[in-house]
């Protein structure tokens, strides 16, 4: 029996890290919004997207709630807001 | 094809017409000429392999471990401290079911230094997982890595194996050897082909991190494996006889005139050749002596020691290593397989020998003998010069 | 889904640098590429078996091997004539790099393997604790290098890993930050269209070990560049190329976000130490837009 080898590409999805979030989660305002992208780049979770202008959002399933895209964000859009 | 070629350009040869793709080399003796030959081989286009000089064995075994991973068929030699420095990688090889061949020049481990030959580097490893195997001669060295590939590469195992072959005394000694061709080994030893990989188009992660709930298994499933090699190694030395018209015993075990044998040594590598001339002078004299050669130390055959074993009087297991505070690692595990045979086990006597290098001769192997009918020792170092045994002034 | 090569369900602590630079690392080199991981945090945190983040081929060894695991892996990839289309890069953190790393890290640079090493430095052992590396910075509190009535931390500087590198004649070196992942991106790009042996070393804040909130991990990473305490450059064939600070800030404004230097904060000789680190730094790199 040789099992268990490997692991499948990208199968970490399986695990909803939201559940870790316990006080505040990023809120995208989508008013001041340039497009900058810095949200998306800084994500430790790599769960933010958007295109646009006032287009960005995140996947809450993953968030942790670090709050580094509204620190990030040049343009103060993005807020962290209580659970 | 009969040539007259020492033991280490015959593994160089033999390695070559396996047709490894990435080879690592660091040198430490008696190890050094086989991966000299193979640097020469590369140089003059003989093997088209990525032959790469590295800083360390750690590094050494590192690199095939690499090569590997990326589906390459792929080969080391090291001994000794080499070894006991590359330990750590050795397991983890084992552990990713990466089926590499490398090969072990026995030699003493430090301190004091000793380059010469006996087997302690091996017992380091000895629970890694590997398949560990033992030539007697050169014969067999060349004949075990062909064999060595193809249980590696099976899979249904998925191990890597390592040959052990007695450092000086083979490595070092010229003898004639039948040198089976590129298209004979061709024919036995395909091309290694696999999924478990490195790939692009199947980007798998190896070597992740199994907490508690999945370790116990991952590693049950090594141990179940070396259960099922003592299926396969037979499988594969009996294909190997078929294919080569050579090879003794069944891959994991010899016998030498053990039908009818009373006293049996036990023992592993070069030092059987030295036994198998006892064992003729004491037949020579009506002493029904024989050999039992253990040839795969890892998976250990124990139903083929208890049985080979069973109408034994007295055994005597001859171990060129020690683990010391305890016994020699051999007699530990022929004991654990007798142990089967109850109220039938024979006599058994553990011995120390040729440690450092110390010639192992007709004449100590006959002391052990003599003392199997006396008191009973489970692990006695044979040949020690008592005028040494003092403090130092 | 984002499109990205480093998935999401990864178990790092929110607002983990080392996370972000995984991921701007990996995306920048795309998915013709091979990861030979050394142990620590981001092999932890990203292959909990049956899971793993990564969507591309990775392999990981030991701790101090993953140099030579892909010298390994691209010596494969050669022989089978695939090195020209498939990167390969090796990573680890501070301490797989710069203390056990060190010796295969050499030969692989010595041997001129075509792989590029990537240094998540977080200037400590994070995932063994917060225990003092070979890059941990001058007297940052660790548990191993803790601050007491006779000692103000670690007392030695951070080991010269960027020259170490350059000095085998290496064709790429550069440092980079979180704080300027676009930089990350870019020079991950710019290694890659090099043959050879590459080495970037990038500052990942790491919030459990110097004690500074979550959401600070951007603004910290960006304000040890601002003030010169991790000087950002590149070597290009030996060539020293600095990211110039326009407005260079006291080393107070880093030091006080941190709980790992909270014991300097009422120490003016200790600060004026850093400082003296950090003006060093600016004139050993050029660091200074303005002069």
């Amino acid at each position: 029996m040789v099992g268990h080898l490997t692991s499948k590409p990208g199968s970490s999805t399986a695990n909803k890290t939201g559940s870790w979030r316990t006080e505040a989660k990023p809120k995208f305002l989508k008013k001041n919004c340039i497009a900058c992208k810095m949200c998306v780049l800084i994500c430790p979770e790599g769960i933010i997207s958007g295109e646009g202008k006032n287009t960005f959002y995140c996947d809450y399933a993953y968030c942790k709630g670090c709050g580094n895209c509204a620190a990030v964000c040049p343009k103060k859009d993005i807020e962290m807001v209580k659970e | 094809m009969k040539q007259f070629i020492e033991g280490s350009h015959a593994v160089a040869e033999i390695i070559k017409l396996c047709r490894p793709g990435v080879v690592s080399a660091y040198p430490i003796t008696p190890q050094t000429h086989i991966v000299e030959d193979l640097a020469l081989m590369v140089a003059n286009k003989e093997l088209n392999a990525q032959f790469v000089n590295v800083e360390s064995e750690h590094s050494a075994a590192s690199v095939v471990l690499g090569g590997e991973s990326t589906g390459v068929r792929s080969y080391t030699a090291t001994s000794s401290q080499g070894l006991l420095l590359m330990a750590e990688v050795v397991f983890n090889i084992a552990g990713l079911r990466l089926p590499l061949v490398m090969t072990t020049a026995n030699r003493a481990i430090s301190a004091p230094i000793n380059i010469w030959n006996d087997q302690q580097d091996v017992m380091t490893v000895r629970d890694s997982g590997w398949v560990l195997l033992f030539a007697e001669t050169n014969q067999e060295a060349v004949d075990l890595h062909v064999q060595a590939y193809k249980l590696a590469e099976d899979k249904r195992v998925m191990l890597p194996v390592m040959v052990n072959m007695d450092g000086f005394i083979l490595t070092h000694g010229m003898e004639v050897l039948d040198m089976p061709s590129q298209k004979e080994v061709d024919k036995f030893l395909p091309p290694y082909k696999t999924t478990y990989k490195l790939d692009v188009e199947n980007p798998l992660t190896m070597g992740y991190l199994a907490d508690p709930d999945y370790y116990l298994e991952i590693r049950y499933m090594v141990q179940d494996t070396h259960k099922q090699l003592l299926d396969i190694i037979p499988q594969v030395a009996d294909d190997f006889k078929k294919a080569f018209k050579r090879g003794e015993g069944n891959g994991l075990v010899e016998g030498y005139k053990i039908e009818d044998a009373d006293q049996v040594f036990v023992a592993m590598g070069s030092v059987c050749g030295s036994i198998r001339d006892v064992v003729d002078d004491l037949r020579a004299k009506g002493k029904k002596a024989g050999l039992l050669k253990v040839i795969s130390y890892r998976p250990f055959p124990k139903a083929c020691v208890a049985s080979a074993l069973a109408r034994a009087k007295e055994v005597a297991v001859i171990d060129k290593s020690i683990s010391l505070g305890a016994f020699g690692p051999l007699y530990t595990d022929v004991m654990v397989a007798v142990s089967s045979l109850g109220s039938e086990m024979p006599k058994m006597s553990g011995f120390v020998l040729g440690l450092g290098g110390r010639d192992i001769t007709k004449r100590s192997i006959m002391d052990t003998y003599e003392r199997l009918f006396g008191k009973q020792v489970d692990c006695e170092f044979i040949g020690l010069k008592q005028e040494l045994l003092v403090e130092d002034k | 889904m984002v499109e990205t090569l480093f998935k999401p369900g990864h178990t790092a602590c929110a607002g983990c640098g080392q996370a972000i630079a995984a991921r701007l690392v990996i995306d920048a080199a795309g998915k013709n590429t091979m990861v030979a991981n050394g142990t620590g945090c981001l092999e932890v945190f990203s292959t909990k078996y049956p899971e793993s983040s990564w969507g591309v081929p990775w392999i990981h060894s030991l701790f101090e091997n993953c140099s030579a695991v892909a010298s390994g892996v691209e010596a494969g990839l050669k022989y089978l004539g695939k090195k020209d289309s498939i990167n390969v890069i090796a990573q680890a953190g501070d301490g797989g790099t710069a203390d056990i790393g060190l010796q295969a890290i050499s030969g692989m640079f010595e041997r001129g393997h075509d792989v590029l090493y990537v240094c998540y430095d977080n200037e400590a052992y994070m995932n063994t604790g917060v225990q003092r590396s070979g890059l941990t910075p001058t007297l940052s509190n660790t548990t191993t290098s803790p601050s007491g009535s006779a000692s103000l931390g670690n007392p030695r500087p951070k080991k010269p890993m960027p020259e170490i590198a350059a000095a085998h004649g290496i064709p790429y070196v550069a440092t980079a930050s979180v704080g300027y992942p676009q930089d990350i991106q870019r020079k991950v790009k710019k290694a890659l269209s090099i043959k050879g042996p590459k080495y970037i070393q990038i500052h990942v804040p790491c919030p459990l070990g110097w004690r500074h909130e979550s959401r600070m991990t951007f603004d910290v990473a960006k304000l040890a560049v601002e003030t010169g305490l991790y000087p950002i450059f590149e070597y290009d064939n030996g060539k020293l190329i600095p990211r110039k600070i326009t407005a260079i800030k006291p080393v107070e404004e880093y030091l006080k976000y941190q709980g790992r230097f909270k014991h300097l904060m009422k120490d003016p000789e200790a600060i004026k130490e850093m400082q003296a680190i950090a003006d060093n730094n600016i004139k050993k790199y050029g660091l200074s837009a303005t002069v």
